[in-house]
């Protein structure tokens, strides 16, 4: 029960920091977009390490202008995890069999550094 | 699936393709009865009786881009192999509910795995969607409700990274003290 209540308490504190990083980008436009594949194919390939390595990643780095969300199955299993940058007037850059420290990478190279990581990138068939 | 939690992140999903906007996942741990029980309740589009008779065959599926459907099936294997089932209630406009359970001693039962990181996960991509997630272990009783969270946060988003960071951090806590600190 004591730490139950303890979590509360951090959470008033999280939610003041996470509202001084939101007040210093209002604009809801022209955000990046990582799109993470949760079918039942990218869950047993292992969608959702990768899911929360990244949202972890943007966490440590203070990156609160980043939309995160999921798709389903798009019918490329053996390709799973897949993971879909597209930064604004940029086109999709869908990386494949991702994991968790790959994940990190991405965050690291493509969204901060503005650097595509071509050898992960899905192979032109 | 390497653990049952996985399942459980992807019958939800199913939950959530059918457009439910509340989910209830409950697990029930009972050593006396060497029970582990797992019902996922949702308010989605539902299924007709005939739907939820196909829902078990690993060559249906409500999705277009692939012809098989694996989600309730896989897991319906993992408990038969841990000698339980699984068995589906659904009402056209009224929501589905999925249960399944497994004899807790079994040589074969996947280990549970971290509830935690799927209800956080949940959480991040669906953050418009209230969650409740009640956890049982041997009497000890731990609920989660996005809602309440929701409420405490006001205007910052449940899918903040922080916010998620701290579910993640909340839950695995509390299922550790109702577990009496054991893993």
């Amino acid at each position: 029960m004591m730490g139950v209540i303890k979590s509360i308490e951090e959470l008033e504190k999280i939610r003041e920091q996470a509202r001084e990083l939101i007040n210093l980008r209002k604009d809801n436009e022209n955000k990046t977009r990582i799109v993470v594949g949760m079918g039942t194919c990218g869950i047993s390939a292992g969608a959702r390490q990768v899911l929360l390595a990244i949202l972890d990643e943007l966490k440590k780095r203070n990156i609160s202008d980043v939309i995160v969300t999921e798709t389903g199955c798009i019918g490329m299993c053996r390709f799973e995890p897949m993971v879909d940058v597209i930064k604004p007037n940029q086109p999709k850059v869908t990386y494949v069999n991702v994991d968790a420290d790959k994940a990190r990478q991405i965050v690291a190279r493509h969204i901060v550094n503005n650097q595509v990581v071509d050898e992960w990138v899905i192979p032109n068939i | 699936m390497k653990e049952i939690s996985l399942h459980v992140l992807d019958i939800v999903e199913n939950s959530l393709n059918a457009g439910a906007t509340v989910v209830e996942i409950e697990i029930v741990e009972d050593s006396k009865k060497d029970l582990l029980a797992i019902e996922i309740r949702d308010n989605g589009m539902g299924m007709d009786e005939q739907t939820v008779k196909k829902a078990l065959d690993p060559f249906f599926t409500s999705r277009t881009t692939r012809k098989v459907g694996l989600g309730l099936p896989l897991l319906a294997q993992a408990a038969k192999t841990a000698g339980g089932d699984v068995t589906v209630h659904s009402l056209p406009g009224q929501g589905t509910v999925v249960k399944a359970w497994f004899k807790k001693s079994h040589i074969d039962l996947q280990p549970l795995g971290n509830m935690a990181d799927t209800v956080a996960s949940l959480v991040a991509v669906h953050p418009d969607v209230d969650f409740i997630y009640r956890h049982v272990i041997d009497g000890g009783v731990y609920r989660f409700d996005l809602r309440q969270i929701r409420r405490k946060l006001q205007d910052v988003p449940v899918n903040n990274p922080l916010v998620v960071n701290w579910i993640k951090k909340f839950i695995s806590d509390s299922l550790k003290e109702i577990n009496g600190g054991a893993e």
